[in-house]
C-alpha cells in the first residue's frame, strides 16, 4: 500500500499532464525515493492510481535502469562505463571496486551497505574515470582515491 | 498505376502501398519479420531492406526498409544487388545470437518463419561462439505456451496483443538484449484472443499449449477447411487429424470473414471430438432399467421396420448446430410439416425476427471485415465478446477507424501503424454500448448506458427518432436520455459507415426491433447502413431458413397429432425447454432416437443412439449470422460406426417414405434436392465445388507430400499399408496422392508454398497480400435485401420497467468459456470458464440483504435457484445477471421476471477458482470471478 504521503505527491504530479499515465515515471520516482526501490506490489498500487495494468506500467520500469525493481543497498554506487572513462582506465576501477567490496556488478553487499551499476556517460568526460554514490558525483578516479570515498560511506 | 522497376522489370502495381507488401503481391520473395498485413508496418526488425535507385544514372542506391516505404511512381529498386543481400543475411545473423537453434524440439518447427526466412537469406552456417542470454519463462494459462529464448525481438506479439486487440497483460519487457515479452507476473493471459498469438509470432515464443499435449508436425497432419462451429459466426478454420484425434485447430483466413485470426473459444474448444464423452458406436435401451447397450446393424435394422412396418408417424426435431444437409434430410423422413427447427422457442421467435429484419432491410448484414470498417458503432443489449467473439475483434478496429480517417487526412496511409497511432492518441470512433451491465467492450465506448431491457429498447427507439423525426416517439423519457439519444443519432448520421449491433442474447425482442428501427431511420437518407445481429449457434439463421416449425407449443402438437417416433437430430433438449417438459415429451411417444455425436441427458433416454460425426468427421454447409452459406469439410474418417446425421437419416428411411438410399448417395446429392426444394437456400450449391470436381483429374490431398510414416503408422496392427478410406462427398482425398498447386479458395486444405512452411504462406494464397483470397473468399450470402421498399416502423414502443416491488428483472448472462455446449468439454476452455454466480447491482443487493460471495435466492414462477452473488456497480438496477447455457446446469427461460433473497450458505457452491494471477485487480469485468472471496 502507498502511504498518504507518496499518494499526494503523485496526486500533484498527475496535474502537470493532460493524460495521467504520463506521470507514471515520475510516481515510480516517487516511490523509490521512499522505499529505494518499486516493488511487485508497488507496481500493482501505482498502475491502479495511474489506471493502468500494472503489464502497461512494469514495462515502463523496467526500460529504465535506475528504476530499481530490486532492493538495492543504502549507496547505489554508478560506475560509468562508457568510452571516455573506459580509455581512462574503468576496468580498473571497476575492479578495484568489485574486490574492495567483495561483489560484482549488478549484486549489493552482504551487509547491504553498497549496490554497484554500470551506467552510461556521467557528463563529465574531461575528468575520467568517474562514478556516482547517491547524487554525488566522484571523479579522476584512482584506486587510492576511491578507498578514501568509500570511508565516507563506510 | 505506379510503375515499379525491380530488378530490371517492369511492374504495374496499386498505388498508396508499402513496396514490401507490393512485392509480396508480386510474389516476389523478401524476407520480413515485424510487418503483418493486419498490424501494418513499424520498421522494427530491418530485415525487409532492399535497395532504391534514385534514377537510371545512379548506381550505388541507398538501403531502404521495403516496409516503410510507399511506393511511388518511376521507382527503381533492387531485392537482388549484393548489398542488400548482405544486408538481410548479417540482420538474421543478429538476431540469432541469442537464438537457441533448438528447432528439433521446438513446436514451431517445421512451420516456423524464422526458419524459412534464414533459409531464404542464406545465413546457413553460424559462427557465434559466445554465451548466449537466457530467460525464465512464463506460466500463461492453459492455451499459450512460452518460451521466450526463441524471441527475436519483432514485436508482433505486443502489437497484435496490446495494440490490435486491447489486452491490458501483454507487453515488452526491458531493453537492449533483454526485451522480454510476457505478463508482470504469472498469471493466465486475459484476452479472449491470446490464441492468435500462436500464429502472430514468427518463432516458437507463444505456441499451442493444447497441442503439445498430443504433439504433430504440421506436415504430419491431415487437414482440410474447416467451419467453427461454437457460435454463429463461422470463422473459418483448418483442423488438423492424425492417429483418429483432432490435434489442433488454426485460421484459415477468409478476407471477407475472420481474416487472420480466431478467438480462443474457436481455437482451443475441438477437445470434445476427442472426448469420452462421445457417441462412437450405435446404442439400443434394452431390459426394464433402460441402460443402453451396443447395437449390430441387424438390430438397427430390425428396430427401425418394426417402426416402419407400424407406418408410424415420426415428428422430427432438427438443429441449430446441425448443417442443413443433416437438417433437410431429417425434414424429407418426417415430411415438412413434422418437422420442427429444435431452438427454445423463444429463442426460434428472435432468430425469426432476426432474418425477416435482415430479409426486410434495408440495412445490409454486415460481414466481420465490414464490421471493422464501420466509423460509429450502436451496440444495443449485447456483450459481444461473449456471444460473437470475433466480431468484438473487429469492433475494437472499428472503434481505431477515426484515427485512420484523420491519418489519411495527414496523408499518413493506414498500414503506416507507429505513425496512425502517435497521431490519434486516445482518440476513438463514437461507440455507444446499451446494455444491462458490464460488457467486455466497455474499455472502447464512448459512452455505456446500463439499463434493464425494455430501457435499452426504448433509448434504440429514441434514437431512429432523433435521426427520423417521423419514426414513433418515445414518452417519458428523462432529458439525459433524450439527449444521449440525440448524440447517438448525430454520431451514425455523421459517420461514413454507421454500424447498429444486436442480437438474440439478450432473449428481448423489443431490443432487436429498436436496433432495427435506428437502420430504417437512417436508410431513409442516406444509402449504406450496415447492421450486425448476433445469432446463438453456428446454424441458427440456416434452420430458420429451412425448418418452419417450432417447439412453441410441443405438448399440445404431440397430443393432437399422436406422433409414435421422435427422432431428434443433434439436439439436447434440456438446453432447449424446462426439463419437466422434456421428460413428458419423451416419455409419450413409443419411440425415441437420437442421432448426435456427444452424450446429453437427451441421448440417454433415447430407446436408439446413432452416432453422428462432429464438424471433424463430416462435411455440411451452415449459414453464418451475416448469412452466408459456408462449406466444411470432413477431416478425417473415424473407426467403426460413426458416420454423417444425413447417411444415417436416408439408411433409416424406409420404402414408404420414399427411401433415398438410392437417389442420395453422396452430399452433392443431398444438396442438389436441397437446393431444388427450399429456393431460398438454393445459392449454398454455390458455396463450394461438389464433390466430383476435380484439376486436372485429381482430387485434392488432404495429406501434405511429407506426410511421415504412412506405412507404418498402424504397424501394430497390421503389416499391410490399408488403403485410404474413399471420400465420396468431397473433392479431397485422404491422403498424399491428389493436386498440390493452389486450390479453388473452399477448397483450400493448408498453407504451405515452396520455402513457406510457416502460416504466412498465405501470402502466395491471395490475389494481393492482406486482400482476397483467389478467386474471391469463401461463402455465398443468401441474405441481401433488394431495397426496393422501405419497410415500415416498428410502432410498439415498450414502456417503462414492467417490474413492480421486490421484483427484478433476470437476465441471461453468456460466457466466452462456459456458455456454449461443446468447447467446455475441452480440458483447456474448462480451466477458463468462471464460477457460476448472479450479478447484481450493489445496492439491489443491499435491499435483499446481500453481499459479495453470500448465497442468493433467485425464484422466478418455478424456477428456483441459488447461487452466490457477485457485486458490480454497471449491472443496472432493477436485474440480475444469471449465467445461461452452463452445462449441467437446469433450462431457465430468460430473460423473466422474478425475485430474489438470501439464501443459505450452499455447500455444492460450483465455484471455480480463477487461475488469473491474483492482486491484478485491472480486470475490467465484472463477471470474472476475481472479486468473489
Ligand atoms: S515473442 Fe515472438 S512475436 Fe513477440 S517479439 Fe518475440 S519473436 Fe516477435
Ligand atoms: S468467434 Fe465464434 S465462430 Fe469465430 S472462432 Fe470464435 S467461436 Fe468460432
Ligand atoms: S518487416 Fe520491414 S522492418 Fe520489419
Amino acid at each position: 500500500m502507498l502511504t498518504v504521503e507518496e499518494r499526494q505527491e503523485i496526486e500533484k504530479e498527475i496535474h502537470h499532464y493532460e493524460h495521467k499515465q504520463a506521470a507514471c515515471i515520475e510516481a515510480m520516482k516517487i516511490v523509490q525515493r521512499h522505499r529505494g526501490w518499486v516493488s511487485d506490489e508497488s507496481i500493482r498500487d501505482i498502475a491502479a492510481m495511474m489506471d493502468m495494468s500494472p503489464t502497461a506500467l512494469d514495462s515502463v520500469a523496467t526500460f529504465y535502469n535506475l528504476i530499481f525493481r530490486k532492493p538495492v543497498g543504502k549507496h547505489v554506487i554508478m560506475i560509468c562505463d562508457s568510452v571516455s572513462c573506459w580509455i581512462m582506465g574503468y576496468e580498473n576501477m571497476r575492479d578495484h571496486l568489485c574486490r574492495k567490496l567483495g561483489i560484482q556488478l549488478g549484486e549489493t553487499t552482504a551487509d547491504g551497505r553498497f549496490t554497484l551499476l554500470p551506467i552510461v556517460c556521467l557528463g563529465t568526460c574531461d575528468h575520467a574515470p568517474a562514478m556516482m554514490i547517491g547524487d554525488t558525483l566522484y571523479r579522476d578516479l584512482t584506486p587510492e582515491k576511491i578507498d578514501t570515498i568509500l570511508k565516507q560511506y563506510a | 498505376m505506379p510503375s515499379l522497376w525491380i530488378d530490371g522489370k517492369t511492374y504495374e502495381v496499386e498505388a498508396g502501398k508499402n513496396l514490401l507488401q507490393v512485392c509480396l503481391s508480386l510474389g516476389l520473395d523478401l524476407p520480413y519479420f515485424c510487418w503483418h498485413p493486419a498490424l501494418g508496418s513499424v520498421g522494427a526488425c530491418r530485415q525487409c531492406a532492399v535497395k532504391q535507385y534514385r534514377d537510371e544514372n545512379d548506381s550505388v542506391g541507398r538501403l531502404v526498409m521495403a516496409c516503410m516505404t510507399p511506393v511511388t511512381d518511376g521507382m527503381r529498386i533492387t531485392l537482388q544487388d549484393e548489398g542488400s543481400v548482405e544486408f538481410r543475411a548479417m540482420l538474421i545473423e543478429a538476431l540469432m545470437t541469442n537464438h537457441p537453434h533448438d528447432c528439433p524440439v521446438c513446436d514451431e518447427g517445421g512451420e516456423c518463419h524464422l526458419q524459412d526466412m534464414t533459409v531464404m537469406t542464406g545465413h546457413n552456417y553460424r559462427d557465434f561462439r559466445f554465451k548466449k542470454r537466457t530467460f525464465n519463462n512464463q506460466y500463461l494459462g492453459p492455451f499459450i505456451n512460452h518460451e521466450m529464448n526463441r524471441c527475436i525481438t519483432c514485436y508482433r506479439c505486443v502489437r497484435f496483443y496490446r495494440d490490435y486487440a486491447d489486452g491490458p497483460d501483454l507487453n515488452a519487457f526491458a531493453s537492449k538484449n533483454h526485451v522480454y515479452f510476457g505478463r508482470d507476473c504469472d498469471g493466465a493471459l486475459e484476452s479472449e484472443f491470446s490464441g492468435n498469438l500462436v500464429e502472430v509470432c514468427p518463432t516458437g515464443v507463444f505456441t499451442d499449449k493444447t497441442l503439445k499435449e498430443h504433439y504433430t508436425r504440421k506436415w504430419d497432419l491431415t487437414t482440410a477447411p474447416s467451419v467453427c462451429h461454437h457460435c454463429g459466426l463461422g470463422c473459418n478454420t483448418l483442423a488438423g487429424e492424425r492417429y483418429g484425434s483432432i490435434r489442433r485447430i488454426i485460421n484459415r483466413y477468409n478476407g471477407a470473414v475472420n481474416g487472420y485470426f480466431l478467438c480462443d473459444r474457436g481455437r482451443f474448444g475441438y477437445d470434445f471430438v476427442n472426448a469420452g464423452t462421445r457417441i462412437r458406436e450405435p446404442l439400443a435401451s434394452s431390459g426394464e432399467t433402460k441402460t443402453q447397450v451396443p447395437v449390430s446393424v441387424e438390430k438397427i435394422q430390425q428396430l427401425v421396420s418394426e417402426m416402419n412396418a407400424g407406418k408410424d408417424k415420426i415428428l422430427g426435431i432438427g438443429s441449430p448446430r446441425a448443417s442443413l444437409e443433416a437438417n433437410y434430410a431429417l425434414m424429407k423422413l418426417a415430411g415438412p410439416e413434422h418437422f420442427l427447427d429444435g431452438m427454445a422457442p423463444k429463442e426460434s421467435s428472435l432468430v425469426r425476427l432476426a432474418l425477416s429484419i435482415l430479409r426486410n432491410g434495408p440495412a445490409r448484414s454486415v460481414s466481420l471485415q465490414e464490421a471493422g470498417q464501420a466509423d460509429a458503432v450502436f451496440i444495443l443489449g449485447e456483450d459481444v465478446t461473449h456471444t460473437a467473439p470475433m466480431l468484438a475483434l473487429s469492433l475494437r478496429q472499428a472503434a481505431r477507424q477515426v484515427c485512420v480517417q484523420k491519418a489519411a487526412k495527414a496523408n499518413i496511409p493506414e498500414w503506416h501503424d507507429a505513425a496512425v497511432r502517435e497521431l490519434a492518441q486516445e482518440e476513438r470512433s463514437p461507440f455507444y454500448i446499451a446494455a444491462t451491465g458490464a460488457t467486455r467492450l466497455d474499455d472502447v465506448a464512448t459512452k455505456k448506458m446500463c439499463v434493464p431491457l425494455d430501457g435499452i429498447a426504448r433509448l434504440g427507439l429514441a434514437v431512429a427518432h432523433a435521426i427520423d423525426p417521423s419514426a414513433p416517439a418515445v414518452d417519458g423519457l428523462a432529458d439525459s436520455d433524450k439527449q444521449l439519444a440525440g448524440e447517438i443519432a448525430a454520431a451514425l448520421m455523421n459517420a461514413r459507415h454507421p454500424l447498429v449491433v444486436s442480437g438474440t442474447s439478450s432473449g428481448c425482442s423489443s431490443v432487436l426491433k429498436a436496433a432495427a428501427q435506428i437502420t430504417i431511420a437512417l436508410a431513409r437518407t442516406r444509402e449504406k447502413v450496415g447492421i450486425s445481429l448476433i445469432v446463438p449457434e453456428c446454424n441458427s439463421l440456416g434452420i430458420a431458413m429451412l425448418a418452419n416449425g417450432t417447439l412453441e407449443n410441443l405438448d399440445e402438437r404431440i397430443k393432437s397429432r399422436r406422433y409414435e417416433t421422435l427422432v431428434v437430430l443433434e439436439n439436447d433438449l434440456y438446453r432447449r425447454l424446462p426439463s419437466a417438459q422434456v421428460d413428458a415429451l419423451l416419455e409419450s411417444v413409443k419411440r425415441v432416437i437420437v442421432i448426435d455425436h456427444t452424450t446429453s441427458p437427451t441421448s440417454q433416454k433415447a430407446h436408439l443412439v446413432l452416432p453422428a460425426g462432429t464438424f471433424a468427421e463430416a462435411d455440411g454447409t451452415l449459414v453464418n449470422n451475416e448469412g452466408r452459406a459456408q462449406r466444411f469439410f470432413q477431416i478425417f474418417a473415424p473407426e467403426g460406426e460413426i458416420q454423417e446425421s444425413w447417411r444415417w437419416i436416408r439408411d433409416i428411411c424406409p420404402e414408404s417414405r420414399g427411401n433415398r438410399k438410392t437417389a442420395w448417395q453422396d452430399l452433392s446429392d443431398v444438396i442438389e434436392a436441397l437446393c431444388q426444394d427450399v429456393p431460398a437456400l438454393a445459392k449454398i450449391q454455390e458455396a463450394a465445388p461438389t464433390s466430383d470436381f476435380r484439376i486436372k483429374g485429381l482430387r485434392v490431398a488432404r495429406q501434405p507430400h511429407r506426410y511421415s510414416g504412412r506405412t507404418a503408422m498402424v504397424a501394430h496392427k497390421t503389416i499391410h499399408e490399408p488403403k485410404p478410406p474413399e471420400d465420396p462427398d468431397s473433392p479431397f482425398s485422404f491422403s498424399m496422392e491428389g493436386y498440390r498447386g493452389i486450390p479453388p479458395a473452399p477448397l483450400i486444405p493448408r498453407f504451405w508454398s515452396p520455402g513457406w512452411n510457416s502460416v504466412q504462406s498465405l501470402n502466395k494464397f491471395q490475389q494481393e497480400v492482406g486482400g482476397e483470397l483467389t478467386g474471391g473468399d469463401p461463402g455465398v450470402r443468401l441474405i441481401d435485401p433488394d431495397g426496393s421498399d422501405s419497410p415500415g416502423y416498428f410502432e410498439d414502443v415498450p414502456a417503462v420497467s414492467t417490474c413492480s416491488g421486490d421484483q427484478v428483472q433476470l437476465i441471461p448472462l453468456w460466457r466466452i468459456f462456459g456458455s456454449e455446449e461443446f468447447s467446455v468439454l475441452s480440458e483447456a476452455v474448462q480451466q477458463k470458464i468462471p464460477g457460476m454466480s448472479v450479478i447484481m447491482n450493489p445496492k439491489d443487493a443491499e435491499k435483499a440483504n446481500l453481499k459479495t460471495g453470500s448465497m442468493a435466492v433467485i425464484e422466478s414462477g418455478d424456477m428456483k435457484l441459488q447461487l452466490p452473488v457477485s457485486l458490480c456497480e454497471s449491472q443496472a438496477a432493477g436485474t440480475v445477471a444469471i449465467p445461461a447455457g452452463y452445462r449441467g446446469a437446469a433450462w431457465i427461460d430468460l430473460p423473466a421476471l422474478g425475485e430474489s433473497g438470501r439464501g443459505m450458505k450452499n455447500e455444492r457452491n460450483p465455484l471455480v477458482p480463477d487461475p488469473d494471477c491474483s492482486g491484478s485487480g485491472w480486470h475490467s469485468d465484472c463477471g470474472s470471478q476475481s472479486d468473489l472471496a
